[in-house]
């Protein structure tokens, strides 16, 4: 069975990289396309981190049903973005040219639409490097490289080990969807959604509460072995900086003061092809 | 010369949620480097007992204690599970639910990297004692993709990474098939003798773990120490059955057949039992017994036929399985874990489709019936009732299928309290789900089922953890729904003494094929196919065998026919 968001372990040298460099990518990366709305930085950061993501040999079924939420989302606020502010692009280029009156205050301009396109790239250049993020690197290597930057390592191991428990939760979840549906709920296209999310509810219940009692077992567990006995600890798994860590973090600098210097080269942080 | 590790002075120990104690004036003594084994029903409080051990009473679990516990000389109230846990290591029941790495050599450093040991260190301690439980060849493996016996290996060397004075096992028998078990026995065996570490092993297939010599047997009952004495004394009084512990079955027969045996006979061991004082009444009994008179064949319910089944291009995990289930059978499948046992119950249910083959129920092709309609005819109770129950009462939860099918209310009370009253569990039918034991939430997960009335059952480890007293409840009681009700009762099972006291026949599965459709008393003593589904000799056939009896397969039955008939008595 192929499990969706989880890490899979493949050897490639995006899976080599320590966790802490990979964290440091992700979080600069997304700041980057957070801050910039230059459409040039944009399209770079898209191409690249769709290389990054044919190098990491990640398969589209992995992320396919989070890609397909995402891709929801987007689109409505897509929608939601021009019914609330129809001449935020307007506004921020300062020309005005208008494609179609619709009605009332909506008017398709350009600037609205090349405004919109440029939200649009901002999700699709963050959000593959946050899959890869999830499915590069190993939950135990993650919670070790939360540690280094500081975090408590109690915390990033809590968020580790759930990392860790979504595929056995997942086969929790199709157990007992199968035993709950040999006993009438139905939770397949026939029903409606109203029967449907009943039927829902009749899965959570059980997987609630099987999913705390192996919390009980766990913690319990980790307590007897000493978890939390220190203020600190170290990891097996932690892999040490090595060259090609210090390539990828050289990069990111350079990457990161070259778009900042391109975007705000104007003074402004878009990029205004009307002018 | 011995010296004393733990000591229970007139200890007594109550949780807080409850109102009496769990533990009530303990006097014991443990000695460094013995092997101790604590037998006791459920609910007995040997696993409280075993949770005084390591700490997690009273630091984990609140409650009050009296008199003294002292572990090294130094009150338990001084010493936090942390303090503990560095000379006390403790190996849970379920291996699967304590795993916390991601691959095994990273689960057996854990407790090395809370000990804030260097990465270079960890790598060679951890190497060591993998070494020692051999699992070193599996170090980059994920500790869920192991076989049961491996899991526990792993389980064990996490926590003999640090030297232990004390190694507690909590039922490590639970889930291992009987061959697995025996192993996982004499791998306990050899650990006591590399590290000369106290062992307490706490285990109610008493049986099973007397395979290997052990010091002394404590017995709980109701909070007190019932018995604490060297197995060969312990076996020759009544203690055992007296509150509830299966002897082992060769005893058991011995009994029967009047031969009176005493401590001097080597109990503990099969093999040191003196037999020629014995093989007179063996056999005058043997032959006392009427053989079991042979089932009339019956309709055919259900059918399978050239049925093979593989997850997308993987290897197939059940290839041209055949059989048939006869009306009204009781039929145990065993195997051992990954064999195919619950993929074939998956696709009797229609959760999954086979990739060949047909299953046919009284003649009609299943195949293109849902999961929903097939639950009419056949239903799948699952292991853990927790895994099933979705409802706060007793009520709601037994008529949920017959809600989700439109019944009518009237009809739905009406076969919800049929179905109630046939499972016992009437008076209980106002009663929050919470509230009831685990034998009792089995029965409500039998009884949601059942309401269905579907005309096969099929259960997956029906008994699985259960002590003896609970386990004669709920196959008495899928005896009584067969007989009296007429269901057909499919049984996924490891345990050897469920299907020999209660299969008509077994069907044995081995790497996904079907190895054995036979009599539980002919599989169970067929070295061949003992030895491909991970089974066990069982001891009445070995006691038979080294006492002469001229057909041991009958000496089983004639045994299994006798046994309960006294026990129904």
């Amino acid at each position: 069975m192929a499990q969706m968001m989880t890490y899979s372990s493949k050897d490639t040298w995006i899976h080599r990289l320590s966790g802490s460099t990979k964290m440091i990518f992700f979080v600069a990366w997304s700041i980057v396309g957070m801050v910039t709305y230059d459409t040039r930085v944009l399209l770079f950061m898209l191409a690249f981190s769709s290389i990054l993501f044919r190098i990491s040999k990640t398969e589209y079924r992995q992320v396919a049903t989070v890609l397909k939420v995402i891709g929801f989302f987007l689109t409505i606020n897509l929608i939601a973005i021009f019914f609330f502010s129809p001449d935020q692009g307007v506004s921020v280029y300062g020309t005005r040219t208008e494609l179609w009156h619709w009605f009332g205050p909506y008017t398709f301009t350009r600037e609205q639409l090349f405004y919109e396109f440029n939200v649009m790239l901002k999700y699709l250049t963050v959000i593959p490097v946050a899959l890869l993020f999830i499915v590069t690197t190993n939950p135990s290597e993650f919670a070790a490289s939360l540690n280094k930057l500081g975090v408590k390592y109690s915390i990033g191991y809590s968020i580790a080990i759930a990392l860790r428990y979504i595929p056995d939760v997942q086969k929790d979840f199709r157990e007992i969807k199968q035993a709950q549906e040999a006993r009438g709920i139905d939770m397949s296209k026939n029903a409606g959604l109203g029967k449907r999310i009943k039927g829902m509810t009749a899965i959570m219940f059980p997987l609630i509460f099987s999913s705390l009692e192996r919390i009980d077992v766990v913690s319990h567990a980790m307590e007897l072995r000493g978890f939390g006995k220190h203020k600190k600890r170290t990891w097996y798994s932690a892999r040490p900086f090595e060259k090609s860590d210090i390539l990828a973090i050289l990069f990111l600098a350079a990457f990161t003061l070259i778009s900042m210097l391109v975007t705000f080269a104007d003074g402004s942080r878009f990029y205004n092809p009307f002018a | 010369m011995k010296t004393p590790l733990v000591e229970f002075r007139d200890y007594s120990f109550k949780y807080r949620t409850q109102t009496e104690p769990t533990l009530k004036t303990i006097n014991l003594t443990l000695y460094k480097g013995e092997k101790v084994l604590i037998v006791g029903p459920s609910g007995s409080g040997k696993s409280t007992l075993a949770s005084c051990l390591n700490g997690l009473v009273p630091h984990s679990y609140a409650g009050e204690q009296s008199g003294s516990l002292l572990i090294h000389g130094k009150t338990n109230e001084k010493l936090s599970v942390f303090d503990l846990s560095s000379f006390v290591g403790t190996v849970l029941q379920d291996p699967d639910g304590q795993f916390v790495g991601l691959t095994v050599a990273e689960d057996i450093a854990f407790a090395l990297e809370n000990d804030c040991v260097a990465p270079a260190v960890m790598k060679e301690k951890v190497a060591e004692s993998a070494a020692l439980v051999g699992v070193g060849h599996l170090l980059e493996r994920s500790p869920q993709a192991l076989s049961g016996g491996q899991k526990q290996r792993v389980a064990l060397a996490g926590v003999l990474t640090s030297p232990l004075d004390l190694l507690l096992f909590d039922e490590p028998l639970a889930n291992l098939d009987p061959a697995t078990g025996n192993y996982a026995m004499e791998l306990i065996d050899d650990i006591h003798r590399k590290t000369q570490a106290t062992l307490v092993i706490i285990e109610h297939r008493l049986e099973d773990v007397l395979r290997r010599q052990v010091d002394r047997i404590i017995v709980v009952h109701d909070g007190c120490i019932a018995a604490d004495s060297t197995p060969d004394e312990l076996l020759a009084t009544s203690v055992l059955t007296e509150i509830g512990i299966r002897e082992p079955l060769y005893l058991t027969a011995l009994k029967y057949a009047g031969c009176e045996p005493t401590r001097q006979d080597h109990l503990a061991s099969l093999h040191l039992i003196p037999l020629e004082r014995h093989r007179e009444n063996l056999l005058q009994w043997f032959f006392a017994q009427q053989a079991r008179s042979k089932e009339k064949d019956r309709n055919v319910i259900l059918e399978a036929e050239d049925i093979s089944f593989s997850y997308r291009d993987q290897e197939e995990v059940l290839s041209m399985v055949s059989f048939h289930v006869q009306q009204g059978e009781m039929l145990s499948i065993v195997g051992k874990n990954g064999a195919g046992k619950s993929t074939l119950s998956k696709l009797i249910c229609g959760f999954e489709k086979p990739t060949n083959g047909w299953i046919r129920y009284q003649g009609e092709d299943l195949a293109p019936e849902s999961i929903k309609q097939r639950a009419e005819k056949i239903g799948m109770v699952m292991q853990n009732p927790n895994q099933m129950i979705s409802k706060a009462m007793v009520f709601d939860e037994v008529a949920l299928g017959l809600q989700a099918r439109g019944i009518p209310a009237e009809e739905t009370k009406r076969r919800v309290e049929e179905t109630l009253r046939i499972c016992g569990l009437y008076p209980y039918r106002n009663w929050p789900i919470s509230a009831l034991s685990f034998g009792q939430k089995k029965r409500v997960t039998i009884a949601s089922i059942l309401v269905l009335n579907p005309r096969i059952l099929i259960l997956d480890e029906p008994t699985a953890g259960q002590d003896f007293r609970h386990y004669t409840e709920i196959m008495e009681f899928l005896k009584r729904i067969n007989q009296e009700h007429g269901v057909t009762i499919l049984m996924i099972t490891h345990d050897m003494h469920l299907m020999l006291e209660y299969a008509d026949r077994t069907l044995v599965l081995s790497d996904g094929r079907l190895i054995a459709d036979a009599a539980p008393a002919e599989v169970l003593t067929d070295q061949a196919i003992i030895e491909a589904a991970s089974l066990k000799v069982t001891s009445l056939y070995e006691l038979a065998v080294r006492s002469a009896i001229p057909d041991p397969i009958a000496f089983v039955d004639r045994f299994i026919a006798y046994d309960k008939e006294v026990r129904r008595q």
